[in-house]
């Protein structure tokens, strides 16, 4: 019997919940693989994905957001190993399936937390409620090419917004396998777009693309394409999350204002029966 | 003109005078090669239009959009505000050119005559009996001679596919030219509806039947069935009024409707317009888009192409 001929992967991008190649037929070597290098028209298409998702995903139910994310939990756990095999170190495959259990927890509490009953001087109700603010491009941190990712993915979703992320330029196999992770998850296809390539291609044009809601800088490292985006964003009054600082501890706790950022506060009056 | 172009147009304008000569014309006409056409559409799908070239195939399609709304729900203000956006489809930006026709029910003509009086808009109106078509042939040519008496200047009519399927080519025939009689000086466009007609054989036949009655324009779709145009029929369509010009000497203008929804579904179009009949088509006087959210997408890629940056329906009215 002949010997088996090993099987090898094409590492593709991840858009509306399918994985197509880059548009453009480009890959580059990277980690001893041949991954897609996404164009700016792949971040358009991701662009219409995910708004195509946000009614679906900011329309079902917290409690229901929250047991998606507990499922994608459960999965990367399952492919702990997968991923230790990518070279990532076993404590940062725990801390990411630590901090997105985290973050499901907070789908059905964030409301609680950031909205609430508002004393007016009048025969009111006022009431205010934290909603998604809708398509939110990301540029993930380099490393740690896992946690990093999981630690702005999470916060971005678990309100109901969805993502275009533009993944580690020098570690994107991680953020592919999560892809994989994602799409075995029942998480609505678009809701998490996972681009791969040169962040100086597809960032400037999520930054400038009038669809996008917010914008989250954290993984852009060069100051001055930072602020380049930074004043692309401005013309539709995109939010901003700046850079991380280079010593940023993603082992830490996380905070809360990666979600809150992500957010937009409806206020309701009603007036009160006598 | 050459004698023999002459002595078939003779001949054709005989055809409608009998309903064997109608059948025997119509069936004698060459089969469709259905794989073929198939093909032939995919591969002109292929082709890729880029920079200046996009550019001028948006602005020609934008001018060849019939923008369209036929819905039990229309209401005069809603109908107007169409109006408003065919005669200025993006605001902020006075280069971009107007549609080509505003298409509504006859109820809702006078309400968008008032809005377009003056201007170069086509005001097109469905008529006898759309979609289904299904109604006494007086109660059609009511309806058409009501649109055109409120102000329409292009008439969109279904032909009687039950009829048609039935194989009473005679009568579908009489319709349309009574229909065209009822138009007076509006143009007909006669739609085939391509979804019930099963074959590309029918379709071939249906145009055929539709020009030689004296249509100006033979349209693919209502909209209202599951399967609106679509790359092959149009091809297919385009083909016969080739054919027709060479035998007849006169010109008949394609109107694909229904399903066309992006930018690059209609540079396609555009792109089979030129290579089957040639640029003397590539005019909204002779080839027309049926739709309505394919103007959204038109306007977003023109804004992309004069600013750079990709714009988001949010920008754009709703209809």
């Amino acid at each position: 019997m002949s010997e088996r001929v090993a099987v090898r992967k094409t590492y593709k991008l991840f858009i509306g919940g399918k994985f197509p190649r880059s548009e453009s037929g480009r890959s580059y070597l990277v980690q001893s693989s041949n991954v897609s290098l996404a164009s700016r028209k792949d971040a358009r298409d991701a662009v219409v994905a995910a708004r195509a998702a946000v009614k679906g995903w900011a329309g079902a139910t917290a409690y229901n957001r929250g047991q998606i994310l507990y499922r994608a939990a459960e999965m990367l756990e399952g492919r702990r190993e997968q991923f230790v095999a990518l070279g990532i170190p076993g404590d940062e495959v725990d801390a990411a399936v630590d901090r997105w259990v985290w973050y499901a927890g907070w789908a059905d509490k964030i409301a609680q937390v950031y909205g609430g009953a508002n004393p007016v001087a009048g025969p009111y109700f006022n009431l205010s409620a934290p909603e998604p603010t809708g398509v939110v491009a990301v540029v993930a941190p380099e490393r740690p090419a896992l946690l990093g990712l999981v630690s702005v993915i999470a916060p971005a979703i678990v309100s109901g917004n969805t993502v275009v992320v533009a993944a580690s330029p020098t570690e994107p196999l991680a953020a592919v396998t999560l892809a994989e992770v994602l799409a075995t998850s029942d998480l609505p296809g678009g809701v998490v777009n996972i681009l791969t390539g040169a962040i100086t291609e597809t960032a400037p044009t999520l930054a400038s693309h009038l669809d996008v809601n917010a914008i989250d800088l954290t993984g852009v490292t060069d100051a001055t394409l930072a602020t380049d985006l930074e004043v692309k964003a401005a013309e539709n009054l995109k939010r901003v999350l700046r850079p991380a600082p280079g010593d940023h501890d993603w082992f830490a706790g996380p905070g809360l204002a990666r979600m809150t950022t992500l957010l937009e506060t409806k206020t309701v009056w009603h007036p009160k029966g006598v | 003109m050459t004698a023999t172009t002459t002595s078939a147009r003779s001949e054709l304008s005989e055809l409608g005078r009998s309903e064997t000569a109608l059948r025997t014309f119509l069936h004698g006409l060459p089969g469709v090669d259905q794989v073929g056409a198939e093909q032939r559409a995919a591969q002109l799908g292929t082709r890729s239009i880029k920079t200046t070239a996009k550019a001028q195939a948006i602005d020609l399609a934008i001018r060849m959009v019939d923008l369209t709304t036929l819905e039990g729900a229309d209401t005069p203000g809603k109908v107007r505000a169409l109006a408003a956006k065919a005669l200025r489809p993006d605001p902020a930006d006075p280069s971009c050119p107007h549609v080509g026709a505003v298409c509504v029910y006859p109820a809702m003509v006078p309400h968008v005559a008032e809005v377009l009086r003056g201007s170069a808009v086509h005001l097109a109106s469905v008529a006898t009996a759309f979609p289904s078509g299904q109604a006494p042939l007086e109660i059609k040519l009511a309806d058409t001679r009501a649109a055109v008496a409120a102000g329409a200047d292009e008439i969109d009519m279904v032909i009687n596919r039950g009829a048609f399927l039935a194989g009473r080519y005679q009568e579908v025939y009489d319709e349309i030219v009574a229909t065209k009689e009822a138009c007076g000086d509006a143009h007909l466009k006669v739609i085939l509806e391509t979804g019930e007609l099963a074959t590309y054989d029918n379709v071939r036949r249906a145009s055929w039947l539709a020009m030689l009655a004296g249509g100006d324009f033979v349209k693919t779709s209502t909209g209202k069935v599951p399967v609106a145009a679509t790359m092959p029929v149009t091809l297919v369509m385009l083909e016969a009024v080739r054919d027709f010009r060479a035998a007849t000497g006169r010109q008949v203008g394609v109107k694909p409707a229904g399903g066309i929804k992006t930018t690059k579904d209609a540079i396609k179009y555009l792109v089979m317009v030129n290579e089957t009949v040639g640029p003397d088509w590539l005019d909204p006087d002779w080839f027309r888009f049926g739709a309505s959210s394919l103007l959204n997408d038109l306007l977003m890629q023109r804004t992309k192409l004069t600013t750079g940056t990709y714009s988001g329906p949010d920008y754009f009215t709703l209809d």
